[in-house]
């Protein structure tokens, strides 16, 4: 913890898994220091997940799944069992990709289950092989992970040393090859059609839509499923366990648990499984169990409740579950679990700044809306910040979110929608472009009086006035 | 556009009226037709849609409810409504103006594209008055050369993706690509390659902004000062369309135009910069004499046309109709063609007449073979047998037809060359034929198809790859399209021609002749060659009534010389008046040493030309200046027998005169009334469709009803029979053409080429390129240092057993000739095998060869 007490008393960086009293269905090998190796994952009942698969029929498997109503941890939500029904018959080969390009900002639970715990996600990836019939599997991890690409690619090597991956696993005629691959650096291969461009070695953009998902056309033009590294490490447990014993954690329509990377002004921030659905954002915040409250005596000003890309949520949305449909009606999103504490020390408009110049730094290029739009958003905050902001600039602010997100944002704020809105309200082709957006609006909403005081605060330039004919 | 099909269109409500779309077609085409178009940059109806500049987004109800959609990526579908009016589309669209506006540089004064901007055009009429940006823009180094003859300014790209996906897409020379990302996404080229594309202007044309420059126009003019005509491209046979713009009597750029049928709106590099040759100082402007009567040369003269013409026709009068001869003439138009035809054959009385020089195939098989169209070899889900040139080097834009046809519209090709070509990674089976034996493959090839026993023999080629092909042309139920050229300059083309014979077997087969030279299938069709008058009809066969030559006071007496022959028969002093109309026989005849014995042994040499070649320089008596294809109306026939007009833009250099003319006023000399009113493009025209049954289609209502597409002539076996030209029967066809004179080896002592090449050495593959050291090209600024230098490529395991080093300065020898050039190993070559390109700079490949061979064999050695 020496690293991480940084001056002032703040934590500079988030420390990673905080131990807790909580349910510990996919971090219960956390608390070992060798968690990561083989010797201790078949210690703590390692791959017993994949010899139960193996022992049932792979449609068994699939509905094991389905009973469990396991919802993709990676942002969208989508049940992954359904998910997985998608694949058209006949159209082999079908490949399964793990997205480990985990960058969305504050978000960093599948780093920590990448390097803590690889083998769970290599058997998680085996029992969804299994169960779809897929003789191939691609481990896309992101590129500034160098611990966990060390920490798989040396895990792949124990597992098929040990036959667990590879050919006629552990004894069967189920073979399987896992491919470990890592990425460039570039936050919009998160999403997955620009991952699987990625993957195909081209520059990660997202694909156009329809097909909307690789499941039609996918890798290689094939029937590609996309998951996420946390989806893929709850199947071991399940196997174990059975879909039944999975559903007694958590909410009936978002059951199981699920990882959340907090962070912040916080007295205790760090990665937490909590039951899904059933724990309110105010019990991970300032629960004893968990984050333990702002640090130092400070109050509450804001939160982002799904990482970067999702919009501001205040005090009073502190009651709401960690559940999807009820952030979702709220006019945010749950995201990719990552929520990020903000006291009332924090400068607003600053802080949306810093997230703006993230998302315009990441945006791919490809669309103008966003290419353009998202720099211009930032340059005119950095000048806001810099004293030299113009009243005219919170109504430009405002538009330019409108031309390149038309309409209030978030959708999925308006009754009777899902959480992935069809068709979008955006002017560009993915939800990048409106990520930049989301905490521009958010906090000229909440906080106006902050961007007023900075522009009005300027200080007028002096000027002389000299009259004509009289300099000589 | 073509009305819809009542019971297959798709009814769409556009800003509430009802309108007919094709189903499956984007909903920005059918707004454009219906009248209402929907601003764009990114799309282009040639290549596929991105939605990328999000331009044309319009709300969009599908039974959902009002949506934005980019209209270029939103097929429709029944019942949609949209609305490209309403203010939720208004304020997007104005959006995205707004975003492409900030970082775009306000230059427009200075930018060559001003004025013919859509960019420009759009922010005119819709854009802000001002701008809401007050950053500084974005900066980028200015403009930058992205290959010899393309610049490219980024900071007024918006990133469209147009030049990209062009170059990805459309030519396959994914050369330039985005880099950076975010505000900092640029279009550039990879570190050390340039966008060496032979297709890279067309990047040039479909900018949308002034982000890319080509060299040739850059700040030459302003676009509302240019004047534009249609015409077609001169400079290979394809005939594709263009438009020509010059301002101050001066062509300052050539766009490709959109022929369905033809380009597509695509032209090579070489088609496009081409015109630049035509403004080269060092075309000829007047009529020029010299002595050479008494040994020594004399320095050249200037002289009056009339002058020049008494001298030409007084020579022509004195000698007997036999010994005077015509090379060349694939470069003029069709009037000029007949009219030349009509001089040479009609009133002088002479049958050698060559418009082909050794490089072509024989008419008897270009013209009586069932000729295919564009559409038909490129159509989709179509078969096609390739037994030819490179299409990416000698016939850019049916290159970029075929190979869209293969990725995009499931077309199966069946490739039949001695070397790898630009299609061949696209092909669905690839045979090496060694060197001779093209057409004892085909014979196998089509045995196998009817599923009679075969023998692949000594063609080198594997029994199963054999088969394999062959069951692809079974299994080709709408027949088989076969392009039909010279793959190889040293292969006979006897082997060619024997090979289509072969191959039309074949039920339902058609052919592309893909002859490269010009307007040479016009000159066919109009008479240039041994035997042949105009419309298909043989000399001998004017006795059956077919021909209507009434107007021309006589015919030839007797059959007449090839190129081979004439230049032979000069070489031997029995030519008197050798007239070259457009012709290099140095450079372009297939064997170099007896086109410098012919040249020299000729007595009068008269060279009509744009330019002094090497041909008029070493021998030329009296040069005649001719005047370009963009200085004099007239119409182009193209490989398929397309007619479209090559219209006059500017005026000659100097006194250079129409071809057609020079030939009207040696005509009236030698035969005064013989041209009678004959004084235009126009009457000679009428004057053709009166001789030629073929060209009886060919009248002004016709070409004025089809400005872009032209006319398509009658075509031989279109109708099932051979299209006028009467054919005793295949074998006179194949292998004792007309007009050919004996080969060296004596007509049946042909011999079967040699198994295969000696210990160490190889059989000669010579093969164009796109760029060579011909005469136009030299002169033409932007493509002049393009031609590659004369390389000999072997296979890599042959250069293994050479023990000589891969780019080592080595002699390539044969029994003719020898030329000089670097050693190069190269998989494309099969072994046994050694490639050379043709009239590279300093090493003319015709140096090895002599006519009348079906093989030649060469020796390398180190120098």
């Amino acid at each position: 913890m020496d690293r991480q007490t940084a001056v002032n008393g703040y934590i500079a960086h988030a420390p990673g898994y905080v131990h807790n009293d909580g349910p510990k269905l996919i971090t219960s090998r956390f608390a070992h220091d060798d968690s990561f190796t083989l010797a201790r994952y078949e210690a703590t009942g390692g791959y017993a997940g994949l010899r139960a698969a193996l022992e049932t029929t792979p449609a068994a498997v699939h509905d094991e799944v389905r009973a469990a109503t396991l919802l993709g941890r990676g942002g969208a939500g989508f049940p992954a069992g359904v998910k997985w029904g998608f694949l058209p018959p006949g159209k082999h080969p079908y490949y399964l990709v793990v997205n480990g390009d985990e960058s969305e900002p504050g978000t960093y639970k599948d780093r920590l289950l990448m390097e803590r715990d690889p083998h769970q996600l290599i058997e998680g990836c085996l029992i969804a092989c299994y169960a779809l019939g897929l003789q191939q599997c691609f481990l896309y991890v992101r590129g500034e992970m160098a611990v966990a690409q060390e920490r798989i690619a040396a895990a792949l090597n124990e597992a098929y040393e040990a036959g667990y991956v590879g050919r006629d696993i552990c004894g069967t005629d189920f073979s399987v090859d896992i491919v470990m691959a890592w990425g460039a650096g570039a936050y919009i291969v998160g999403e997955e059609t620009a991952l699987i461009e990625s993957l195909e070695g081209r520059r990660g953009m997202p694909r156009l839509k329809p097909p909307y998902f690789p499941a039609a056309v996918g890798l290689y033009g094939q029937p590609t499923i996309v998951n996420n590294v946390e989806t893929l490490s709850n199947l071991p447990w399940m196997m174990v366990n059975g879909a039944e014993a999975y559903c007694q954690y958590g909410s009936e329509s978002s059951p199981g648990t699920r990882m959340f990377a907090v962070s912040g002004h916080l007295h205790r921030p760090g990665v937490y499984e909590v039951e899904h659905g059933v724990t309110t954002f105010r019990e991970l915040i300032y629960g004893d169990n968990f984050c333990q409250g702002i640090r130092d005596g400070h109050e509450l000003k804001m939160f982002i409740p799904g990482g970067g890309s999702a919009p501001w949520f205040f005090a009073e949305h502190l009651d709401l579950p960690l559940e999807a449909r009820p952030v979702g009606a709220a006019g945010s999103m749950l995201g990719s679990g990552a929520i990020v504490v903000m006291d009332d020390t924090t400068d607003a408009v600053r802080a949306a700044w810093r997230v703006v110049k993230f998302f315009a730094r990441e945006s791919c290029g490809k669309c103008t809306p966003c290419r353009e739009g998202a720099t211009w958003l930032e340059q005119i905050l950095r000048r806001i910040l810099d004293g030299e902001g113009r009243p005219s600039d919170i109504d430009l602010l405002l538009d330019i979110g409108d031309n390149i997100s038309p309409g209030p944002y978030p959708v999925a704020a308006h009754n009777g929608l899902e959480a992935v809105p069809f068709p979008p309200r955006q002017t560009t082709i993915c939800p990048l472009g409106p990520s930049a957006v989301a905490p521009v609006v958010s906090t000229i909403r909440r906080f106006r009086h902050e961007y007023e005081a900075k522009i009005t605060r300027r200080d007028p330039i002096p000027i002389e006035v000299v009259p004509i004919g009289a300099s000589q | 556009m073509t009305a819809v099909e009542p019971e297959t269109a798709v009814e769409i409500t556009v800003d509430g009226a009802a309108v007919e779309a094709h189903p499956g077609e984007m909903l920005i085409e059918a707004c454009e037709r219906s009248g209402t178009y929907i601003p764009r940059f990114c799309y282009h109806s040639r290549m596929s849609p991105v939605g990328m500049c999000r331009m044309c987004l319009v709300e969009v109800d599908t039974g959902r409810g009002f949506a934005l959609q980019p209209s270029c990526m939103v097929p429709v579908s029944e019942g949609m409504k949209v609305s490209t009016e309403s203010e939720v589309t208004k304020k997007a669209q104005d959006g995205v103006l707004e975003f492409l506006l900030i970082n775009h540089p306000l230059d427009c004064p200075v930018c060559d594209k001003g004025g013919e901007c859509p960019l420009q055009d759009q922010t005119m009429a819709y854009g802000p008055g001002e701008t809401r940006f007050v950053e500084e823009k974005r900066h980028f180094a200015k403009p930058i050369a992205i290959s010899e003859t393309v610049y490219l300014d980024r900071e007024r790209c918006i990133l469209c993706d147009r030049c990209t996906r062009f170059a990805d897409e459309v030519a396959g020379d994914a050369l330039i690509h985005f880099m950076g990302r975010g505000n900092h996404t640029e279009v550039n080229t990879f570190p050390d390659e340039p966008f060496a594309s032979y297709f890279s202007g067309n990047t040039v044309q479909i900018c949308p902004v002034g982000a890319l420059t080509a060299a040739p126009y850059r700040f030459k003019a302003r676009p509302w000062d240019l004047t534009e005509t249609l015409s077609t491209a001169w400079v290979d046979s394809l005939g594709a369309r263009v438009a020509v713009q010059a301002s101050r009597n001066r062509v300052l750029r050539v766009l490709g135009a959109d022929a369905d049928a033809v380009n597509w709106g695509w032209l090579t590099d070489k088609e496009r910069f081409g015109f630049e040759a035509l403004n080269s100082a060092e075309r000829l402007a007047a009529p020029m004499l010299r002595d050479t009567a008494d040994g020594g040369v004399s320095e050249w003269s200037e002289a009056g046309w009339g002058e020049a013409l008494d001298r030409i026709a007084g020579a022509v009068g004195a000698a007997p109709p036999e010994r005077v001869a015509v090379l060349g003439g694939a470069r003029l138009n069709n009037e000029a063609q007949y009219m030349w035809a009509k001089l040479a054959k009609g009133v002088i009385g002479t049958d050698n007449v060559d418009a082909q020089l050794g490089d072509g195939l024989d008419p008897a098989v270009v013209l009586g073979l069932p000729r295919a169209t564009i559409d038909d070899a490129c159509r989709s889900g179509g078969t096609v047998v390739l037994i030819g040139p490179d299409p990416k080097e000698e016939l850019g834009t049916l290159y970029l037809r075929l190979r869209h046809a293969v990725i995009n519209d499931g077309a199966k090709l069946v490739e039949i060359t001695p070397v790898a070509t630009g299609l061949s990674h696209l092909a669905q089976h690839s045979l090496r034929p060694r060197p001779g034996t093209t057409a004892q493959l085909v014979s196998a090839l089509v045995a196998a198809v009817a599923g009679d026993e075969f023998e692949a023999g000594s063609t080198g080629v594997d029994r199963s790859e054999l088969e394999a092909a062959a069951q692809c042309l079974a299994g080709a139920d709408d027949g088989v399209t076969a392009v039909l050229g010279r793959a190889s300059l040293a292969e006979g083309a006897e082997v060619v021609e024997a090979a289509a014979i072969e191959l039309s077997a074949l039920p339902l087969v058609r052919f592309l002749p893909a002859l490269r030279r010009g307007n040479v299938i016009g000159a066919l069709e109009t008479g240039l060659a041994p035997e042949l008058l105009p419309g298909r009809v043989r000399l001998d066969g004017v006795e059956d009534g077919g021909p209507r030559v009434e107007a021309w006071p006589r015919l030839p007496a007797a059959a007449g010389l090839d190129a081979a022959g004439v230049l032979r028969a000069a070489a031997r002093g029995d030519i008197d008046v050798l007239v070259l109309v457009g012709a290099d026989p140095l450079n372009d005849f297939v064997d170099r040493d007896l086109a410098y014995r012919g040249l020299r042994g000729a007595g009068l040499v008269v060279a009509v030309d744009l330019f002094m070649n090497d041909s008029s320089t070493l021998a030329a008596d009296i040069v005649l200046p001719a005047a370009g294809p963009t200085e004099c109306d007239g119409t182009f026939t193209n490989l398929e027998g397309r007619v479209s007009p090559m219209s006059r833009k500017v005026t000659p250099p100097g006194t250079a005169r129409p071809d057609w003319m020079i030939a009207a006023d040696l005509a009236e000399r030698l035969e005064p009334g013989s041209t009678e009113g004959l004084d235009s493009p126009e009457s000679i025209r009428a004057e053709l469709a009166q001789v030629s049954e073929v060209h009886a289609s060919l009248t002004e209502e016709a070409l004025n009803a089809s400005p872009v597409e032209g006319v398509l002539l009658a075509r031989p076996g279109a109708t099932g029979e051979a299209g006028g030209w009467r054919r005793s029967g295949r074998p006179t066809m194949g292998r004792s053409p007309v007009g050919r004179t004996e080969p060296a080896t004596g007509p049946a002592g042909r011999e079967d080429p040699p198994e295969e090449a000696p210990e160490g050495a190889f059989l000669l593959v010579a093969t164009r390129t796109m760029y060579d050291d011909g005469t136009m090209l030299r002169h033409c600024e932007s493509s002049r240092g393009l031609a590659p230098a004369a390389s000999a490529r072997i296979n890599p395991a042959d250069l293994d057993s050479s023990g000589l080093d891969e780019g080592a300065a080595v002699r390539v020898v044969s029994d003719f000739g020898h030329i000089e050039a670097t050693l190069t190993a190269d998989g494309r070559v099969p072994a046994g095998s050694l490639r050379v390109n043709w009239l590279a700079p300093g090493a003319p490949a015709n140096a090895l060869i002599a006519a009348g061979t079906d093989v030649t064999v060469v020796e390398v050695e180190a120098r």
